[in-house]
Formats: structure tokens, sequence, C-alpha cells
């Protein structure tokens, strides 16, 4: 095939004049890579960690009715199920313990949770990986925990969690009722709060206002709320990044310009060379257009490729401070990887694209000089 | 053979510094026969022959290649006839810089999308042909004059042209190289090739291999010899 065999004679051409410029095509490579391993890893980053708070979400009840005390979330009394089930259209309210404990050994807060099917009995716990990991406790070992009344109180690890999404579970500790109840002093009639169900989607505003009549101390918060503010969250602390790094991108365009607008003299007079030894202008801006490809795509995997390390198998260790930073816990929390088609090929054609044309753009002009010209 | 009628070339036309380079030439140019182009400098030499390879367009007039007229073929067309039937050898050898022999060779027939390995052959053939196969991968920079001259030969071959163009051919060298090259023109001959050269060095043509000898004067044939 000719037409192939052109092709793959222009690649060649156009690898061995690359490799003439070592120096600089291999900076250019670099600072290229950088740019897109750091696009890309705030991509996957937000990305996945977006799609683990929708794992974290979707089993999550749709409201959570809370008591309201002065303006701040207090204890709510377990005889409010008993007005709130009288509600059409909802199931069985649940009355949740949950808190959070701060370990002065480990310097961290962790989450506390009494769940419906505790597996084991009073006196067990079950710990998240995070925990496990700064604590150096595994199963079998004997946690102390410091009591509200100062008693210590040993509890024995049966369980280290391994779980769908580390983000939620690293911090967490499953514990039976009564000691819940023993280690915050909270007695047998309160709880944090109630979970609500409900079948239909569209009553939720109704059902909503029917609580808060019935108790006007109570605030309801639903599923959807919790969804927009993790997006809100996320969002954000991407943007902080996006906003970081277009400086980097723009120092990238201009340098991608300046490297592509600026054809040397030497390789203006190159192009008159190969026109006069027979090259049409379109080969001319073909090979230049392989030169632009080489380059660009070989960047793009690159930092592609980083990126997916970096984010899914380092932990995003370089952003930490700036897209974390909510617990001590998630050193080395793993993502579950995840790359949305979408995502890549927008930024495929956000760096590929505008680099390989600024290649071509100038060399078109210098390949529709006459041939005639390297004749004098 | 090629056929050049009534040929002018104005460089800037209708601007202050116009100029008129060629000024009517026409001319019936045998083939495998090698005709010198002789004059003084600005004489209009190196602008004839690159009308005559189709590099530029003449102002006016037509010019026949093996009876077919090719003044107004559009770009592509030309380039294609360009290719198959000129070979050039330039005054400053124009070789690409920073690639190796071999590649500066093969480089006029890439676009033709030749497969790569015949087309190596072929290459490496062509320097054997001038015995600087042993270069074929030394970095053009580091060749010497002679070396860089026969690269230039053979580059200017691969196409298998049947007319080699070669402006000033012997400017850059000494007279040991110059010989060489009109030897090596007497071989091309030899092997049927039809051979311009514009040249105002004695050793060219005055050489016994040259047919003929046509005086340009600016911008017009003078006389014949
Ligand atoms: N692109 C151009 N624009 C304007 N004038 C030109 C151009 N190219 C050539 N000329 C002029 O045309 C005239 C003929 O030039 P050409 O190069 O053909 O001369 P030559 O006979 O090859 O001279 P030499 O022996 O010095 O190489 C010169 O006076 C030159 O200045
Ligand atoms: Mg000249």
């Amino acid at each position: 095939m000719s037409y192939i065999d052109k092709h793959r004679n222009l690649i060649d051409f156009t690898l061995s004049s690359l490799l003439r410029r070592k120096g600089k095509n291999i900076a250019l490579i670099l600072v290229y890579t950088l740019v897109v391993f750091i696009l890309s890893s705030v991509m996957f980053f937000t990305h996945a960690i977006k799609k683990e708070a929708s794992i974290i979400l979707k089993d999550a009840p749709e409201m959570v009715v809370q008591r309201v005390v002065a303006g701040r979330h207090d204890l709510i009394p377990i005889r409010y199920i008993e007005k709130i089930k009288g509600i059409r259209g909802i199931g069985l309210p649940n009355a949740r313990l949950w808190g959070y404990y701060f370990d002065p050994i480990a310097g961290a807060n962790y989450t506390l949770i009494v769940p419906d099917d505790f597996q084991y009995g009073q006196g067990d716990i079950a710990i998240g990986k995070g925990i496990s990991r700064s604590r150096l406790a595994y199963e079998g070992d004997i946690m102390p925990f410091m009591a509200y009344d100062g008693a210590l109180i040993n509890l024995r690890i049966r369980n280290v969690l391994s779980p769908e999404s580390e983000l939620v579970s690293s911090d967490l500790i499953l514990i039976s009722e009564n000691d819940f109840r023993r280690i915050f002093g909270i007695s047998k009639e309160y709880a944090t709060d109630l979970t609500v169900k409900v079948r239909n989607q569209r009553e939720i505003n109704t059902i909503v206002r029917k609580i808060t009549e019935i108790y006007p101390d109570t605030r309801v918060i639903t599923k959807n709320e919790i969804l927009r503010t993790y997006d809100a969250v996320f969002n954000w602390r991407g943007g902080i990044v996006i906003v970081i790094m277009s400086g980097a991108v723009m120092a990238f365009i201009v340098f991608a310009w300046d490297k592509a607008s600026g054809l040397s003299a030497e390789e203006k007079k190159e192009i008159g060379i190969l026109k006069a030894i027979g090259w049409e202008t379109s080969d001319v801006i073909l090979m230049k257009f392989w030169e632009g490809a080489v380059v660009s795509v070989t960047s793009f995997i690159a930092g592609i490729i980083l990126a997916y390390f970096h984010v899914f198998f380092a932990s995003s260790s370089l952003f930490e401070p700036v897209l974390k930073g909510w617990s001590v816990l998630y050193p080395e929390f793993k993502l579950t990887p995840f790359i949305d088609p979408y995502q890549v090929s927008t930024l495929f054609f956000l760096t590929v694209v505008p680099y390989t044309v600024a290649t071509i753009i100038p060399s078109w002009r210098a390949a529709t000089i006459d041939p005639d010209s390297v004749m004098r | 053979m090629i056929e050049l009628i009534n040929i002018k070339k104005t460089f800037n036309a209708g601007r202050p510094n116009e100029f008129s380079a060629i000024n009517g030439v026409s001319l019936s140019i045998e083939a495998n026969k090698v005709t010198v182009f002789k004059g003084p400098s600005g004489s209009g030499k190196t602008t004839l022959l690159s009308i005559i390879g189709c590099m530029t367009r003449p102002t006016s007039g037509r010019i026949m290649l093996a009876d077919r007229e090719v003044t107004s073929l559009p770009e592509r067309f030309l380039t294609g006839i360009r290719r198959k039937t000129f070979g050039f050898i330039f005054q400053q050898f124009n070789l690409i810089k920073g690639i190796t022999a071999l590649e500066n060779v093969m480089l006029p027939a890439y676009p033709m999308g030749e497969a790569y390995y015949p087309l190596k052959k072929r290459a490496l053939e062509t320097l054997d042909m001038f015995n600087i196969s042993n270069k074929a991968l030394s970095k053009v920079e580091w060749l010497s004059g002679g070396e860089t001259q026969r690269i230039a030969i053979a580059r200017a071959l691969i196409n298998i042209p049947s007319v080699i163009i070669a402006d000033e051919p012997t400017a850059h060298l000494d007279t040991k190289l110059s010989h060489e090259f009109m030897d090596i023109i007497s071989m091309l001959k030899g092997e049927g090739k039809t051979i311009l050269i514009a040249s105002h060095d004695p050793l060219v043509y005055e050489s016994d291999v040259v047919d003929r000898i046509i005086n340009i004067r600016d911008g017009m044939v003078a006389e014949w010899v």
C-alpha cells in the first residue's frame, strides 16, 4: 500500500528529524508530559472521589431527622419515632447512634457508628484500615477508649474492615450499642438522629414539612442536600487546582506557540530543500503534522499513564494538601481506578490538537514558498 | 526532449523593483546530451534552470516536456512531473544536516509512497555506484567535500530521473574534485541521462563530454556553439 508506505517513510524521517534536536525536544516532551500529568491527575481524582461519594450515599436514607437545641445538633429522644411513623408514605424510622471520638495517641478523630446489624457482641469492635494502620492495631488486639467520665474501656478488635470505599471506612469504628452509650454517657432514651425512608420521591417535601410541624425543634436533612454538598466541596477543591494549573497551562501554550511559530532559519531552509528535491507542500505539512503528533501524543500518553498511577496507586500523594486534608487518617487511601473516556478525550482535544495545529500553521506558510529559493 | 517557447520571467512585476531576468528564450534541448549554460553572473542561468526544472513558473511562454505542455499544470501535477523527470544538484549541495547520508539520498523518494526496504536497497546501490556506501550511516556534516558532492548526486538520482540539472556544480570544488564530477557526468550520460549544467567554469564547458554550450546574456540566448 503506497499510501501507508508514504506515511511510514514520513514518520521515519520525522523521528530522525526530532532526534537531531534531542535536548530541545526532550525538554518539550517533559514539560508537556508534566502539564498533562497534573491536569489528568486532577481530573481522575475529582472524578473518582465523586464516584466514591455516590457509592457512599447510594444506600443512605432519603432523610435524616436531627434535633436542634440552641441552633446546634443535639441528641434526639427516641420516642419521637412514635409520632413520625404515623406520617403516610414512610418506612419505620430508625434511631441511629454515631459520633466522633478523639484519639490523643493518633491525634485523629474516629467515626464511631452503631450498625443496625452489628455482627459482634458487647466488648467487640471492627475498625477501618486507616485506624489499623495508624495504630498498628490488628484483629484480636485490644484497643482502649476513654469514656466520658474518665473510665478506661478496653474493646477487642474483631475485624479490620475492607470495604468498597476506603474514603469513608478509613477512620470508621463499628461498635455495639451498649459500648457506645457507655463511652459517651448517652442514656437509652436518646439517639444521635433518626433516619426515614421515603417510598415516593415526590412526597419528600411534604414529609419534611409534616415532620417539622410535629416537632418544631427538629431539622430534616435530605439525601439530595448531602449530594449537593459533596459535589460543591469536590468541585471547589478541584477548582483550586485547576486555577493553579491554568497558569502552568498558559506557560505551556506560550512555550508551544513560541516553539511552533518561530521556525528557525535552518528549519525554513530545510523546508525549501525538501520542496526543491520534489516534496509537495502537502508532504511537508504532513511531515510537520507527524512531528507535532509524535511529540504531543507521546507526552499525552505518558502524562495520562503517570497520572493514573499517581491517583490510583500512589494515593495522589502530590495533591494531598490541597485536595483532601480533612483527616489525618487518609495517608494511603486508595481510590477505585476509574477512567471516564469523555474526560480523557476532552483533555486530548485541549492539548494534542492545539499543539499539533500550532506546529503545522507556521510550516504551512514556509511550505508554500517556491522551491527555487534554495537554488540561490 | 525539452522545448522552450519564448520564455520570459519578470520578478516583482508591477513594483518599483521590477526586474526582467529572462527576456524571451526559445530553445530545444536534445535528450541524452550534455548541455552547458554559460554566461556572466546575473545573466539568468539559475533562473532559466529553475524554470526548465519546473521549480518556478515563467511569467509567459511555454515549456514542452516530451511533447507535453507543462507550464499551465497546477502545482501538484507539476511537482509530480518534476520529481519523476528531474534530479537536481545544487550549488551548495543542500544536504539536510543531522541525518545520515543514506537518509538524505532516500529523502526525495519518501513522499512517492515507495516501500521502505526496496527504496533503501536502491539508495545503497546508488551510493555503491559512487564508492561511498561505507559512509551511508555517517551524518552528512562529517563528510568531506568530495563525499558530500557524491551524496548530492546520489540524491539527485534516487527517483531515476531522465534529466539531471546541476547549477554551478564545481563552484565549491577544487580542480581534482571538479574533474571527478565531470567523470561522473560522463558516466551518467553513458546511462542515457539528459544533463543540463549552468557554469562559468572553463573546466566544465571545455570538457569533452559537453555536447553543446548555450551562452546566456541579459536573459537571452547570445549565440550558438
Ligand atoms: N526572486 C528574485 N527577485 C528579484 N530578482 C531576482 C530574483 N531571482 C533572481 N533575480 C535576479 O535575476 C537575475 C538573474 O539571476 P540568476 O540567479 O538567474 O543569475 P545567474 O546567471 O545564475 O548568476 P550567477 O552566475 O551569479 O549564479 C539577477 O540579476 C538576480 O538579481
Ligand atoms: Mg546562478
